[in-house]
């Protein structure tokens, strides 16, 4: 393992000759694509596995895929209302990968595919581009009121450019939040990791201290384990929420 | 002033954001509390905003995590 704590986010090819060629842009075959296919094939074995049987009393595996199944329904409906369960394969296929990739990350020497901004920006922009096709299928160009909330004139000059702004800064602040916990976390496990080697290799008194490191590593480690899950549920729930705005613009309530 | 140097400081001035991820985070587990004391029964409905406060508190002082590093690594 590399000893620099930003070593373990390097994108490598793992085959030395790319598998093909986009307008000279060689494309390779890196450790992310090859973590990014387990975890999607491990997230669908899984489903598959747990959507096989339906035994009308569930076993372990089937009450587990029923549960997730219904979390991000009732986080759906509670979000974005009843019509926004049209939109629930979307939004439980991200947050089954944002949720898997987050777990994976954790086991050691696992590549974190969530911890590369270029993946959770593709994830938030595809948000984002959802919402606003969305948005325009269901009202046409009324949409563009998301924009313009019921306010006095003069205020209005102020708040359109800020409403403005705010709608396109979403697909930023989701991809940077979910990328930030996770390359956060597990740069802190590293610089964590290297206190334990520094201080076992320090010889004497300080080798014996190297434990206390060590069991920090394992709270930062529940930490981490609660933040995987939150930061899954909270670009699901965010996803509802951007939905429910293109679905019902203000009138919600 | 050295270049590296100045992209140090400015890096390490980036990470002040992480106070006020500290002061909101201690605000939504704090007023949680309170409200959870006051009214127990409403409690356990209430779990779920708070940990999404908490995360929505959080990434904003890691945004200046990742302007510190952009600082150091990007440009």
């Amino acid at each position: 393992m590399a000893m620099t704590p930003m070593a373990q986010f390097s994108v490598k090819p793992l085959i030395s000759a790319p598998i093909l060629t986009i307008a000279g842009h060689p494309i390779y075959f890196t450790n992310q694509a090859l973590w990014m296919c387990v975890l999607v094939s491990a997230a669908s074995l899984f489903l598959i596995a747990g959507g096989a049987k339906r035994s009308l009393v569930p076993g372990r595996l089937q009450s587990m895929a029923e549960l997730s199944y219904e979390f991000v329904g009732n986080m759906i409906q509670s979000a974005a209302g009843k019509d926004g369960l049209r939109f629930f394969p979307f939004v439980f296929a991200i947050f089954f990968f944002v949720l898997f990739s987050n777990y994976f990350g954790l086991i050691p020497g696992v590549f974190t595919v969530t911890s590369q901004i270029a993946v959770t920006f593709a994830l938030a922009s595809l948000v984002i581009l959802v919402v606003i096709i969305t948005g325009f299928m269901e009202h046409g160009f009324r949409f563009l009121k998301l924009f313009v909330p019921e306010a006095p004139f003069i205020l209005l000059i102020l708040m359109v450019p800020i409403e403005v702004i705010s709608f396109f800064t979403r697909p930023i602040s989701l991809s940077v939040r979910l990328f930030a916990n996770m390359l956060a976390g597990h740069t802190m496990l590293q610089v964590f990791a290297g206190f334990v080697i520094a201080l076992a290799g320090a010889g004497g008194i300080l080798s014996a201290l190297s434990i206390a490191p060590m069991l920090l590593i394992i709270a930062i480690m529940a930490l981490e384990f609660l933040v995987a899950g939150l930061q899954a549920y909270v670009f699901a729930i965010l996803t509802c929420i951007y939905l429910n705005e293109a679905l019902h613009l203000h009138d919600h309530h | 002033m050295d270049i590296a140097a100045a992209k140090m400081i400015g890096a390490g001035l980036a990470c002040f954001a992480l106070a006020g991820a500290g002061v909101g985070i201690g605000l939504v587990f704090g007023n949680y509390l309170q409200g959870a004391l006051r009214n127990p029964g409403a409690a356990a409905s209430q779990t779920t905003n708070m940990f999404l406060g908490f995360a929505l508190c959080e990434a904003t002082g890691l945004f200046g995590l990742v302007i510190a590093l952009i600082i150091l690594f990007g440009m």
